[in-house]
């Protein structure tokens, strides 16, 4: 793939306002909002982590999962201004339009974690580097299932209805995902919870307890997602342009 | 429904045709089938011997698409310089704007772009491949006067780089000045396809206008080659199957004819003519 080309694209990307805005902004701003004031609990609500620490991971995930699924939205503004058939008629293959895509969203997904951790260090979140490290890759491994999924939505759905579309399912998620309160116990809303990817992101905080902070269920409920989003995607993506 | 039935076309390396047709004719149709975006449901496309997919890939093949707009936050040069990072052997940026007529717009972003220079930024997009088939779907719609002329220069600066041009239009003015070949299309086939003045010449008419006091209509209809008389005080014009028969006998009957005049009859009286009959002919 052009290193011009995938250069362009995070050029575009740094030139969007609402990059700032929601993917490096808002995270910042609500986290010191909440964990500011809990800098000092030690045991979030029974999650076993420091509240810094846990809506650091939160906060992140919630940064990271809009980053992701505003590839999706590229996507879709670019259907809708008929880009992406001048595109197919250029020698650059749905495949490598696809990886710069999800590059792109993974690149503003990075860039959330780093200002997050930044913001986490100045409240106080101490790792071992082994901790920081793994957690980064379970963050990024976290957010295939999203990368698929925006692929999926800027295929499904109008450029009209994308903004909200990603602005509910990131709301929705990062909620039931336990970005604002740690999910604990057994009840419904916890199995729920559990089923979700965006659940598992907010997990990867929990990395130095002494155990695996995903488990065989995690792991189990991010691939399954990532099997399922990109079928999906694969399916919406032929009906959109009738391709195979 | 079928926008496009059992057309066939050659085009040789080096022509500028012109794919002249009402809306609806099939003209987008034939067009993204020669560029790989619609398959035919029977028979074959190859451009330079190539399916349309391999042609593009091997950057042989630009294209302006009848729709379409810019994506935002790059400058027109950084545009341009994204796509021709995609081809083998691309243009110079530079000399792909300046060939558009668009170098002195290089560091304008493309969301702040008017009509015209859109449509121009656009036409940099398909040239900058440098390939030798360049096609464009109705490229000057929605222009004024001034962008389109701008842009048919642009498209003749491409064009003496010995590139073979196909451009679908439903101005007829451009056809005629800008085509040196033009396929006539209408309900999905092709009606006509020949030199502009070939392609008037089949509706067979020309006009002789021209001044003659006291002019007895009897006597110009009863001329050899003349078909249509109109006659208002001393002003004559007839209407010629004929002209050169016509106009021989008109001198030798009325030696005192002056002012006169001969004109081909316009492209659109061709266009209107044939695409009607064609439409007459089609099964509904």
């Amino acid at each position: 793939m052009s290193s011009t080309y995938m250069r362009l694209e995070l050029l575009r990307m740094l030139r969007n306002r609402r990059f700032f805005i929601f993917s490096l902004g808002f995270p910042v701003v609500l986290y010191y909002l909440i964990a500011g004031p809990n800098k000092n609990n030690d045991d979030l609500g029974g999650s076993g982590i420091s509240a810094p620490v846990y809506y650091m991971v939160g906060l992140v995930a919630f940064g990271a999962m809009t980053a992701v699924l505003s590839a999706g939205a590229r996507i879709s503004a670019e259907r809708s201004t008929g880009w992406n058939r001048q595109l197919r008629i250029t020698p650059l293959t749905t495949r490598n339009y696809f990886r710069t895509k999800v590059l792109t969203g993974y690149a503003a997904a990075c860039a959330t974690i780093v200002v997050m951790y930044v913001a986490g260090a100045t409240l106080g979140v101490r790792l071992p580097a082994r901790n920081w490290i793994e957690m980064t890759g379970l963050i990024l491994v976290g957010l295939v299932p999203f990368a698929a999924g925006a692929i999926a939505m800027g295929h499904l759905v109008s450029v009209d209805s994308i903004g909200p579309a990603m602005g509910g399912t990131t709301a929705v998620l990062a909620f039931l995902g336990g970005t604002w309160f740690p999910i604990t116990g057994d009840g419904v809303f916890a199995t729920v919870a559990k089923c979700l990817p965006s659940y598992w992101l907010v997990q990867a905080g929990h990395v130095g307890l002494g155990e695996s902070a995903w488990g065989r269920t995690g792991w189990l409920v991010v691939v399954a997602w990532t099997v399922a989003l990109t079928a999906l995607a694969a399916r919406a993506y032929r009906r959109d342009t009738g391709r195979f | 429904m079928r926008a496009v039935r059992g057309i066939d076309l050659d085009i040789a390396p080096g022509e500028t045709v012109a794919l002249l047709g009402p809306n609806g004719a099939g003209k987008s149709t034939t067009i993204e089938m020669l560029l790989g975006l619609t398959r035919p449901d029977a028979g074959t496309v190859s451009v330079f011997g190539l399916a349309p997919e391999r042609a593009v890939d091997e950057g042989n093949v630009g294209a302006m698409l009848q729709t379409g707009s810019l994506i935002r936050d790059l400058s027109v040069g950084e545009l341009v310089a994204m796509i021709a990072s995609l081809y083998p052997e691309p243009l110079d940026v530079h000399d792909a704007l300046e060939l558009a007529g668009i170098a002195s717009l290089a560091g304008r972003r493309t969301q702040k772009l008017s009509g015209g220079e859109t449509q121009r930024a656009r036409f940099a997009v398909a040239i900058v491949a440098d390939p030798e088939l360049l096609v464009l779907d109705e490229p000057t719609v929605a222009m004024d006067v001034e962008s389109r002329r701008a842009f048919w220069s642009a498209m003749r600066a491409f064009v003496a780089r010995d590139k073979t041009v196909l451009f679908a239009t439903h101005y007829l003015e451009e056809a005629d000045a800008y085509a040196d070949r033009v396929v006539l299309m209408a309900a999905g086939t092709i009606v006509a396809d020949g030199p502009p003045t070939e392609i008037k010449a089949m509706v067979g008419s020309r006009r002789i206008r021209a001044t003659l006091p006291g002019a007895d209509p009897a006597m110009l209809a009863a001329l050899p080659g003349v078909t249509d008389v109109d006659l208002r005080g001393e002003a004559i014009s007839l209407v010629c199957s004929d002209s050169d028969v016509a106009l021989r006998a008109l001198l030798d009957a009325s030696p005192d004819v002056r002012d006169i005049e001969v004109t081909g009859a316009g492209l659109e009286e061709a266009f209107v003519q044939l695409t009607h009959e064609e439409s007459a002919a089609a099964p509904a």
